[in-house]
């Protein structure tokens, strides 16, 4: 055992010793989740719109002054013809457009329904459909408010949005770019141990002596989790304090699934850093060029189930996939291991078998 | 020059006999857009709902017949229960839950007016808004309906039109953004992996103490990649179109031209890359990183709009941002020259920009 | 530009490279003269590599000067390599190309003609006899082919200077000997040929050379007269002398 201690504080010693490097290591997430959780949103806003209105008259003007009261519809353009909307769109300028037809308060009032169109740039699907939907909510909004009918029907529907009442979707994506920037700062924790050992030649000088390879790579993780656990803490603060991100669950749950994360992702680098250097270059190659399946994957941007059965099932194999779960549900449901203890128990088998395989691959090394 | 073209020609032959870097050429970049096409989506449909129904009349029946038979929402639960329908949210199995009050029918049949309760779970942010905005759609329909039986008459007739993809396909907008991140990809890793593979060799030595210039070098260097990453960017829109059946409405010659450009930057990076690490594996890292920043904030997955207004200034020097604008636009929806012109201009600042940069960093003995 | 140029080709003055507060290269003076095969010897680590690189425009020294064929190497970098061959002690050619295809590629960077090439190139590979493995992708050769093949490339383009780092180590006697025979050749022909070495019976060959000793030139000249001045019977012992470290 005092092998082992001794592995472990030449390892922290290590860490400790090289400040720069451990500044980044704990800041290199947080900056990520800064920059990030700022720049991954799905809230829509504003939406750009034009107005065409061949024959402005008070219907048209007050549907008009709706829509800009909205605070939801920033107007770039009026035109007489629909010519304009074209360039608008394929410029970007514009995300939908709104059409009267020529005559409209006169066929309206001659009951002769006066016909609006709603154009979307549906190039982006749902902004399309919400550009219509906004639209819709503001002429229905309005048609009922004139009540000329009183035989009309209304149905109200009371929307109640939980667990997370703001819509904000920082408050869905900041708990998966948290294991998404975790992720990242594993794998550089790994390639830094790894570079050492390649540069001074030590780690063949580890396999001939009396320490056991379970003991090596124990050596190597243990003291790479407690920085890890530093830039849990860090992120988990951040999402907190500057997204506002709530916390309903225990936040020692959440620390503890952090480090067992953390674990499994240091234990891949590990495995990948087993293997002969031609190999990990290889295997380094497949990492960064995976790199995007891995962060599409995860159901950190893209929810899981509007993706196929096969890639679903793909998606199962990727660790950050089960801690964006556990993070979401502990966050911002407030669920605890009663929900998540499957989620939980997957990411342990992960880490272990991780482990016995770097294992294996010492042992392997070791008989070459 | 001559020279230019004799050590092009000594990449071109390295690239060839190299089938690690071929297959991360040609095969990689299909498989990744073939996955990321089907991963890449927001679409909605068949979103589970819990439907808690204390009216059990015509109307309330008539009303989730309309929700089932949208397209948008399927019944995954029914009951008398509130509490079995929080449940249901609670644990993930429906994403929305409909109640109606029990005396919906005889409300609408009376006053012509009754409530409704939507419980959308929000977890997944702007797809709720999306959510409900299908949800109120139906129900005002219905609305129109009865009113329409009341013998009331709507006096403003709404109409949707989705141009540019009226089928809702998200792959039409991922693709063309999907084709440039790997175009990226490519151009970038494969320049910063190739030059710091011969500084690892050594071989970049022997080169530095023959007469050839940076410019030279760096010329000789780019041709064969750039040319690739056009391949790449062909092949990887022949799939698109064949597979995901992705609409080409603007000129080709635009895309391949604005892409001649935005290579250069892509690869102009990488050489930058390679100047600034020792080792092949180093420079897959740091390359990692760059990429990362830059694909999610160029508007690839999220929509620029939705970002902070102080990350969208940002976004402006992020060149992949510019690309991504000027795909989906030439593609989708069929732009012009005039149409792209201000991404396209920027990308020509940045090209020059980059490639001055590098190229001066670029230095064929230490300091 | 001093008439001296004509005369030494490599003339080093007080040149000095320092790494931080490690001092690779410590104020090193010598000058090699026209058509002169000058053995640059030391033990490892004792800065050889450094000096060569400098004096070769890789690296810029922190002190002192130097010029090569003419060239002052800190500020005509560039200058220097258009009239010097270069070969390093690792081997940094293609790998993946032919034996063929390296030569044409420098052949083509030192704008030799399309004949010249193919003309030279016949001749080198006859010399060397490595016509038979002209076109075998050079992974696949043996080491000493490959020194060979990274010898020819470095006097190609007929240099006024090659700077040969470590050549025959690891290579078989026969092999060594065709190399010096192609050394004096080159010599001959007035190319000056600077040469390091770790074979002390090679320092014999040499028309003068250098011991340097932690980063100092510890002793400079003729192999005969070094060994009489320092009283040794041979250049190792010499070499043994100087380098061990003083107790």
């Amino acid at each position: 055992m005092t092998a082992l201690a001794g592995l472990i504080r030449k390892e922290v010693y290590h860490i400790l010793r090289d400040r720069r490097t451990l500044v980044v290591i704990v800041a290199l997430p947080v900056l990520q989740v800064i920059l990030f959780g700022y720049a991954i949103r799905t809230d829509v806003d504003r939406v750009r719109i034009a107005v065409v209105d061949p024959s402005p008259d008070t219907m048209t003007l007050a549907l008009r002054a709706r829509l800009d009261a909205a605070g939801v519809f920033e107007i770039v353009k009026v035109s007489p013809t629909m010519d304009a909307i074209e360039p608008l769109f394929r410029r970007g300028e514009a995300q939908g457009a709104i059409v009267f037809e020529p005559d409209f308060a006169e066929h309206a009032g001659r009951g002769v329904p006066a016909s609006l169109l709603i154009v979307a740039d549906a190039t982006e699907p749902n902004t399309g459909s919400i550009v219509q939907a906004y639209a819709s909510a503001v002429v229905q909004a309005f048609e009922q408010e004139q009540a000329a009918h009183a035989r009309a029907v209304r149905i109200t529907p009371a929307v109640r949005m939980r667990f997370n009442p703001t819509r904000r979707s920082s408050n869905l994506f900041v708990p998966g770019l948290m294991a998404f920037v975790l992720t990242i700062v594993s794998s550089l924790m790994t390639a830094i141990s790894l570079t050492r050992e390649k540069e001074t030649g030590t780690l063949e000088a580890l396999l001939v002596s009396p320490l056991r390879p379970w003991q090596i790579i124990a050596g190597k993780v243990a003291p790479y989790v407690v920085v890890g656990f530093a830039s849990v803490v860090g992120v988990i603060v951040e999402a907190r304090l500057v997204f506002g991100v709530p916390l309903r669950g225990s936040a020692t749950l959440l620390l503890a699934e952090g480090v067992l994360f953390i674990l499994v992702s240091l234990s891949l680098g590990i495995l990948i850093s087993a293997r002969t250097s031609s190999q990990r270059v290889a295997m380094l190659g497949a990492l960064v060029g995976t790199m995007l399946p891995t962060m599409l994957l995860s159901g950190f941007i893209f929810p899981i189930e509007s993706m196929p059965a096969p890639l679903r099932a793909v998606s199962a194999v990727v660790p950050a996939r089960w801690f964006v779960l556990v993070a979401r549900s502990v966050m911002l449901k407030g669920t605890g291991l009663a929900y998540l203890w499957p989620a939980t128990l997957i990411l342990l088998v992960m880490a272990v078998a991780l482990l016995v395989a770097s294992t294996r691959a010492f042992h392997e090394r070791l008989e070459a | 020059m001559r020279r230019i073209l004799f050590l092009a020609r000594a990449e071109v032959l390295h690239v060839v006999r190299d089938r690690a870097t071929l297959a991360q050429v040609l095969i990689v970049p299909i498989l990744q857009l073939l996955v990321l096409s089907n991963a890449a989506t927001f679409q909605i449909r068949d979103t589970p709902t819990y439907v808690v129904d204390l009216d059990l009349s015509t109307a309330s029946r008539r009303l989730i017949e309309r929700f089932a038979s949208s397209g948008h929402f399927r019944i995954a639960g029914r009951s008398a229960s509130a509490n079995l329908a929080d449940e249901a949210l609670l644990a993930g199995d429906v994403t929305m839950a409909l109640t109606i009050p029990h005396d919906f029918e005889a409300m609408l049949v009376g006053t012509g007016a009754a409530p409704l309760q939507l419980s959308v779970n929000a977890e997944k942010g702007s797809a709720a808004g999306i959510v409900q905005s299908y949800a109120a759609s139906i129900v005002s329909a219905y609305a129109a309906e009865l009113t329409a039986v009341r013998g009331g008459a709507p006096r403003i007739d709404l109409r949707m039109r989705s141009w540019y993809n009226p089928s809702l396909n998200y792959t039409h907008y991922m693709v063309p953004g999907i084709l440039v991140a790997l175009v990226t990809l490519i151009g970038t890793l494969l320049t910063a992996q190739n030059i710091a593979r011969e500084k690892e060799l050594g071989t970049l030595e022997q080169l530095n103490v023959t007469p050839i210039t940076r410019g030279q070098f760096i010329a000789a260097k780019l041709l064969p990649f750039w040319t690739l990453g056009l391949i790449d960017l062909a092949i990887g829109l022949l799939v698109g179109v064949v597979v995901f059946g992705v609409p080409v409405r603007g000129s080709l010659l635009l895309l391949f031209g604005a892409a001649a450009i935005y290579l250069v930057v892509a690869l102009a990076i990488g050489l930058w890359i390679s100047t600034i690490v020792e080792t092949q594996q180093q420079a897959m890292f740091v390359t990692f990183f760059v990429m990362n920043v830059y694909l999610l904030m160029s508007g690839l997955f999220t929509p620029i709009d939705s970002m902070a207004p102080w990350v969208q200034t940002v976004s402006l020097v992020n060149p992949v941002r510019h690309f991504v604008t000027i795909s989906r636009a030439v593609l989708v929806k069929g732009a012009g020259v005039r149409d792209i012109a201000q991404p396209l201009a920027t990308l020509v600042v940045f090209a020059v920009v980059t490639l001055t940069l590098a190229v001066r960093q670029y230095s064929k003995r230490t300091a | 530009m001093s008439g001296a140029a004509a005369d030494a080709p490599i003339d080093a003055h007080d040149l000095t490279r320092r790494f931080g507060s490690f001092t690779a290269v410590d104020r090193v003076t010598f000058e090699v003269k026209r058509g002169e095969v000058f053995g640059f010897l030391g033990a490892n680590g004792a800065g050889k590599t450094t000096a060569i690189r400098m004096l070769t425009g890789l690296l810029s020294p922190s002190g002192g000067r130097a010029t090569v064929a003419g060239h002052d190497v800190a500020r005509d970098a560039e200058g220097v390599k258009r009239d010097i061959g270069y070969m390093s002690q690792r081997f940094s050619l293609y790998e993946d190309l032919t034996v063929r295809e390296n030569i044409r590629l420098y052949g083509g960077i030192y704008d030799l003609s399309d004949r010249d090439i193919r003309d030279r190139t016949s001749r080198m590979l006859g010399r060397l006899g490595l016509e038979h493995a002209a076109d075998a992708l050079v992974r696949a050769i043996p080491l000493g082919w490959r020194q060979k093949l990274a010898f020819s490339v470095a006097l190609l383009h007929e240099p006024r200077v090659v700077f040969l780092d470590e050549p025959t180590s690891g290579v078989d006697p026969i092999t060594r000997r065709q190399f010096w025979e192609l050394i004096y050749e080159a010599a001959a022909a007035g190319t000056t040929v600077l040469v390091t070495t770790h074979y002390m019976d090679e320092a014999e060959y040499c028309d003068r050379i250098s011991i340097m000793v932690a980063g100092r030139i510890a002793a400079l000249g003729a192999p005969a007269e070094l060994k009489q001045r320092f009283q040794t019977p041979s250049i190792d012992d010499l070499f043994v002398r100087l380098a061990r470290p003083t107790p």
